[in-house]
């Protein structure tokens, strides 16, 4: 199995000043700090903490301070689930039209669209459509059920165009089956 | 059946093997090394420059080109030396594009050697660089750097050396194996050494994209220094495209137009689809550089952390991507070090010895590998010493 560990957070959260969030100024080094999480939520603070030439005290402190920013929302593997037997699944994306509602815009209509927990992300898109929405289930029909019974039944929703994924190539800057050998001599010059 | 004679020049047959060949060969057997012993980055070459090099071969840019290199990125590098390190070199006549900055250093050294001048080479330094000046007929002199001076070549040290043959200094900053940086302040006293002796300054800045802590200064930049410096560098390191071979040379005119006679004769041109590749990499590579420089940044602060907690005693060195940690202590040689670190952790190190006067005593490790690996051979290392 092909596990490999990552950081959900938000960069909006750091600096979107637009937005009713609560929003951090954050220094260069709470930046690195992040740069690391992202790329392997699992690294050890000590290694952190030579990496950026702090002690181990302050990568604590400033990661703790992150996540009570909710800059970072939390630490979990990037799993290739595809490399699992049985447990493979089925992902799709989901183009919605909505009509927005006064007052609220379309936050209203897609907190009721992500609040499904088989929906794994919604965006708001510019463009032919309003709301991108990422879901997963354990196979088509159940996606399928998903969106004539729960998604186009909405009253704002107009229109749904469901695109299966066939296979992941990349996923949050994560290459899924790289190669990863070492193509270099192993002593030169 | 056997010849009569042996066909081999004096100067071939006299010529060391490098000593890093001896660890490669031992290295290259084993499974599972760890290397720290590549003095190349581990990144791949930026995907925009591979994919101009494929759309130029798909174009039909498969032929020769100008001799001294396509005239677009003779142009490209004047730029990138003028906007980067306030340089002004013509594209027309200063610069040619060759093979590697190891061709351009080949180059310069048969232009301007006569039989017996000297060349003072400052070590511990890139191991091939005596060979060189031998090959062109002239006699490398060793300059010794220190570790109290964190390997800066002391401008008294020139003096010390000089003799009446002595034509050209060959400097490298950052340097390879001990990724010292040389400050603008050092290369003005240099700059007054050389002048009163009236040298031609040898300045290999093939790392120069590649300092962590200040902004990296050009031999050439020196006032005064233009007209006695032939700026040796390339694509290799900052770029990530060392399999590529492509370097440059600028310089004074005379001296460049010198070159590209040999150049001409003995090369005919740097080829042409990684010729396409570096233009695309001048255009457009900058951001690159950036991220991968800050890779290296990290990884040399985890490494020098790790070094000196272990107890190897090692300087932060601002440039590159090689530290050069003391093993005196251990009593051992650096070679035998190498060796057993190898034999017993599976991590190959390049013992000090190899780049020279003054590398005894020192291991060169690069830190072009990623974290997790550092943090892997730190791992070992520390083992290893223990059991020491």
């Amino acid at each position: 199995m092909s596990l490999e560990l990552g950081l959900i957070f938000t960069w909006f959260d750091l600096f979107d000043n637009s937005g009713k969030g609560r929003v951090m100024k954050v220094e260069q080094i709470d930046i690195d700090l992040l740069d690391l999480l992202e790329k392997n939520g699992r690294m050890p603070l000590d290694m952190i903490a030579k990496t950026l030439d702090i002690s181990i005290e302050e990568v604590e402190k400033r990661m703790e301070n992150l996540e009570n920013h909710h800059a970072i929302l939390g630490y979990s593997a990037i799993a290739n689930w595809s490399k699992v037997l049985d447990y493979e699944g089925v992902n799709a994306m989901i183009d919605v039209k909505v009509t927005p509602t006064r007052g609220v815009g379309f936050d209203k209509i897609a907190e009721r669209i992500y609040r499904f927990p088989e929906v794994k992300a919604v965006y708001l898109m510019s463009g032919a459509y309003d709301l991108s929405v990422s879901i997963q289930g354990k196979t088509m029909s159940e996606i399928g059920l998903f969106v004539s019974e729960k998604l186009s039944t909405l009253d704002s929703v107009i229109s749904t165009t469901t695109h299966f994924i066939l296979k992941k190539y990349k996923h949050d800057g994560v290459i899924f089956n790289p190669d990863d050998d070492d193509k270099r001599i192993v002593v030169s010059p | 059946m056997k010849t009569s004679r042996s066909y081999l020049s004096t100067k071939a047959s006299q010529l060391k093997p490098s000593g890093i060949r001896r660890f490669f060969d031992l290295a290259s057997t084993m499974d599972n090394v760890i290397s720290l012993g590549v003095g190349e980055p581990d990144f791949v070459t930026p995907w925009n420059v591979i994919e101009a090099s494929y759309h130029s071969l798909e174009q039909g840019y498969t032929a020769y080109t100008a001799n001294a290199g396509i005239l677009e990125l003779r142009q490209l590098i004047a730029d990138y030396l003028f906007q980067s390190f306030q340089v002004k070199y013509k594209a027309e006549e200063d610069i040619i594009v060759t093979v590697g900055a190891s061709q351009a250093l080949d180059l310069a050294l048969r232009a301007i050697i006569d039989p017996g001048d000297e060349v003072i080479v400052v070590e511990p330094c890139f191991v091939a660089y005596a060979p060189t000046v031998t090959l062109a007929g002239g006699v490398p002199v060793p300059l010794e750097t220190l570790p109290e001076n964190e390997f800066k070549l002391q401008p008294e040290q020139i003096e010390a050396l000089v003799t009446e043959k002595t034509k050209a200094l060959l400097i490298c900053s950052p340097n390879n194996p001990t990724g010292t940086v040389l400050q603008k302040e050092d290369l003005n006293k240099i700059a007054e050494v050389v002048n009163r002796h009236d040298l031609i300054v040898l300045s290999d800045e093939i790392y120069g994209e590649l300092t962590y802590d200040e902004p990296y200064t050009s031999f050439a930049s020196i006032r005064g220094m233009k007209e006695r410096t032939l700026l040796l560098s390339g694509f290799s390191k900052a770029f990530a495209m060392t399999g590529w071979r492509l370097g440059y040379v600028a310089g004074p005119t005379e001296l460049i137009q010198a070159m590209l006679k040999i150049h001409q004769y003995t090369i005919m041109c740097a080829s042409t689809m990684a010729q396409h590749g570096a233009i695309e990499a001048l255009k457009n590579g900058r951001q690159s550089i950036l991220e991968m420089k800050k890779s290296y940044q990290q990884r040399r602060n985890f490494v020098v952390n790790s070094f000196n907690e272990i107890g190897l005693e090692c300087h932060r060195p601002g440039g590159a991507f090689y530290v050069f940690p003391s093993i005196k202590h251990t009593g051992l040689t650096s070679e035998a070090f190498a060796e057993q670190l190898l034999q017993e952790e599976k991590v190959a190190v390049v013992p000090g010895s190899v780049f020279g006067k003054g590398g005894e005593g020192h291991i060169r490790c690069s830190y072009a590998t990623s974290l997790k690996q550092l943090n892997e051979a730190m791992k070992r290392i520390k083992r290893f010493i223990e059991r020491l």
